[in-house]
């Protein structure tokens, strides 16, 4: 499988998964498949065999609403059987709509609310530079995300301890609760904040598999956190999803989820 | 305290590391010879409360055994949904330890009057609570704690020049410890406050035959242990250099009430209120009626 077919396979289970459980956030969900599909499939070193070894690498969903599309990676890559999904937002399951590491096997680390990932993330990859381990912490937040206090303060700690075994991707897809990043409080100019802060920066388009792993193997931040603004549209692979805040909210009716699969399925089966 | 316990962390450190302290830029005149001693286990977190706690959960997610040092609110409040959802959560080997508890900084103002911290803290499961009253215990509950898998709080004050050191009773988390033996009333206190406590009961020992109860460990408690402690006695009064609503006095109604114990109770700490009022710890322990003076008035009114 490459990480192509894990994207489209992701894609459709979170639909389904969000129209059983009749779940939100199905937007958030959506704009960072590709980037999920790229690290668990070509980047990091954590397999359903290594998860409790100390050499293994560490990935937390800061942005933990977005946590269907994880759940779904990780048991398309094998870490617990396909049908578990089933479960999602079901009465008396461990599968919450925010990530949860209870009863899951392959989450790291339980998320939801905002702002705690990348501070857990930059403990972990401080752990293994004083360990002299070859594990890194990879942490996706939200662009949103970014408007927390505390990631700001973890990176300020990291680029002060040259953790270069950090990497943070944002996941740009420039919306969140009522409307752009933008016209809420603005983030821009990003880059040149996170550079500000010590960080290296690079910028790619967040659905190009190339660009993606491209940006995950660069080895140029020299001593630098790496933070990587992945550009991405929210709801991206249904289009009547794509760009739309009230996607953020609402879950794809019978009807929806059969017109979603299919224009999943049709630009799977063209690429 | 925080001499003994930067003692027992040295000491600690010296064959474990694992263990990693992590402070929020403060600590100063007192962690530099552990710095100089243990440079990979020692960070200083700087003035950021939030990041510091998710940071030094990830390190005890990565196995290492975290003690995170801060003045009382700090290290509680301003970073309380770190506490709960990444170190509770994970049950993560992360130590809080506070500088400051009651109103050990009580002419810096109320910003410094730590309150409300067990009262708090006391809400998250998974936590152990920690409040010992004298030098010697806060050593024996730094060697403890690191055996007790979870988060901790561990509330520390300055040594006061009346601190007792029971040497004759080991101190053991979870089991509160009998430091005056009487008949009619039992005092329950916590926190340093314990030793004005002890003061007042020696002070009224001709009169009335008190008990004095050092209720070191706020959570996990036994509670059989303390009920049949408390149905031995008429009168049960708490004491905490806290708010009354939600700490050590709020502990001991919940299980006399839940336990139908037959007994006249009294709680004794600040009444819901914050603290206007400028002067030091002695002060303030007076004038919210705490002090050796004022507890040995209240005995001396009790109507047995």
């Amino acid at each position: 499988m490459n990480s192509t077919e894990l994207a489209y396979r992701v894609r459709k289970h979170a639909l389904v998964m969000v129209n059983k459980g009749k779940s939100s956030h199905i937007g958030s969900a959506l704009s960072m498949v590709d980037i999920l599909a790229v690290l668990y499939n070509d980047f990091l070193n954590i397999s359903p065999l290594n998860i409790a070894s100390d050499d293994r690498d560490y990935f937390i969903l800061s942005k933990g609403h977005g946590g269907a599309s994880l759940y779904a990676t990780l048991a398309v890559k094998g870490f617990f059987p396909v049908h578990e999904l089933d479960k999602h937002y079901q009465n008396g399951t461990p599968f919450s709509g925010h990530v949860s590491h209870k009863g899951i096997p392959g989450v790291e680390f339980s998320t939801g609310s905002l702002g705690h990932g990348l501070p857990v993330a930059t403990g972990l990859a401080l752990a293994s530079k004083i360990d002299n381990r070859n594990s890194r912490a990879c942490v996706i937040v939200g662009d949103g995300e970014m408007m927390e206090g505390s990631n700001w303060e973890a990176l300020m700690f990291a680029a002060h301890h040259k953790l270069d075994n950090l990497t943070v991707i944002i996941d740009r897809n420039r919306l969140q609760s009522f409307t752009d990043t933008e016209n809420t409080v603005a983030l821009e100019p990003l880059d040149s904040k996170l550079n500000a802060f010590g960080c290296y920066c690079l910028e790619v388009d967040g659905h190009d598999h190339v660009e993606i792993l491209k940006a995950l193997n660069n080895k140029d931040n020299d001593g630098r956190v790496k933070v990587i603004i992945a550009n991405t549209i929210k709801g991206k692979g249904v289009s009547y999803m794509e760009n739309k805040v009230v996607w953020h909210y609402k879950f794809p009716d019978d009807e929806q989820l059969r017109a979603a699969l299919n224009e999943i399925d049709g630009d799977f089966y063209a690429s | 305290m925080r001499a003994k316990f930067i003692e027992a962390l040295t000491y600690l450190a010296s064959s474990n590391k694992d263990i990693v302290l992590v402070t929020g830029d403060l600590g100063f005149g007192s962690f530099e010879q552990f710095e100089k001693k243990f440079p990979g286990q020692y960070f200083n977190a700087g003035i950021a409360e939030q990041s510091m706690i998710g940071i030094a959960s990830g390190l005890a997610k990565a196995g290492k055994i975290v003690f995170v040092y801060s003045i009382g609110n700090f290290v509680t409040m301003r970073c309380l949904e770190q506490i709960r959802n990444d170190a509770c959560y994970h049950d993560l080997n992360v130590n809080l330890v506070s500088q400051g508890g009651g109103f050990t900084y009580g002419a810096l103002g109320m910003s410094h009057h730590a309150t409300e911290d067990i009262a708090i803290m006391r809400a998250l499961p998974n936590m152990t609570i920690c409040a010992p009253s004298c030098s010697k215990d806060t050593y024996d509950a730094v060697l403890q704690l690191i055996d007790i898998k979870g988060p901790s709080y561990l509330r520390l004050e300055k040594a006061n020049t009346n601190e007792h050191s029971d040497n004759s009773l080991s101190y053991e988390i979870g089991i509160p410890k009998m430091l005056k033996e009487g008949k009619d009333i039992l005092l329950i206190a916590t926190g340093g406050v314990v030793n004005e406590v002890l003061d007042a009961a020696v002070t009224v020992g001709d009169e009335l035959n008190v008990s004095v109860f050092d209720f070191h460990t706020i959570k996990p408690i036994n509670h059989h242990i303390i009920l049949q402690e408390i149905k031995k006695y008429k009168y049960v009064v708490s004491i905490e250099e806290h708010q009354v609503n939600g700490g050590l006095g709020s502990l001991i109604a919940e299980i006399i009430a839940e336990n139908n114990v037959d007994v006249f109770f009294k709680r004794l700490g600040i009444n819901d209120e914050l603290i206007t009022l400028v002067g030091d710890q002695a002060y303030l322990r007076d004038n919210i009626g705490i002090d050796k003076n004022s507890i040995v008035s209240f005995l001396r009114n009790i109507k047995l």
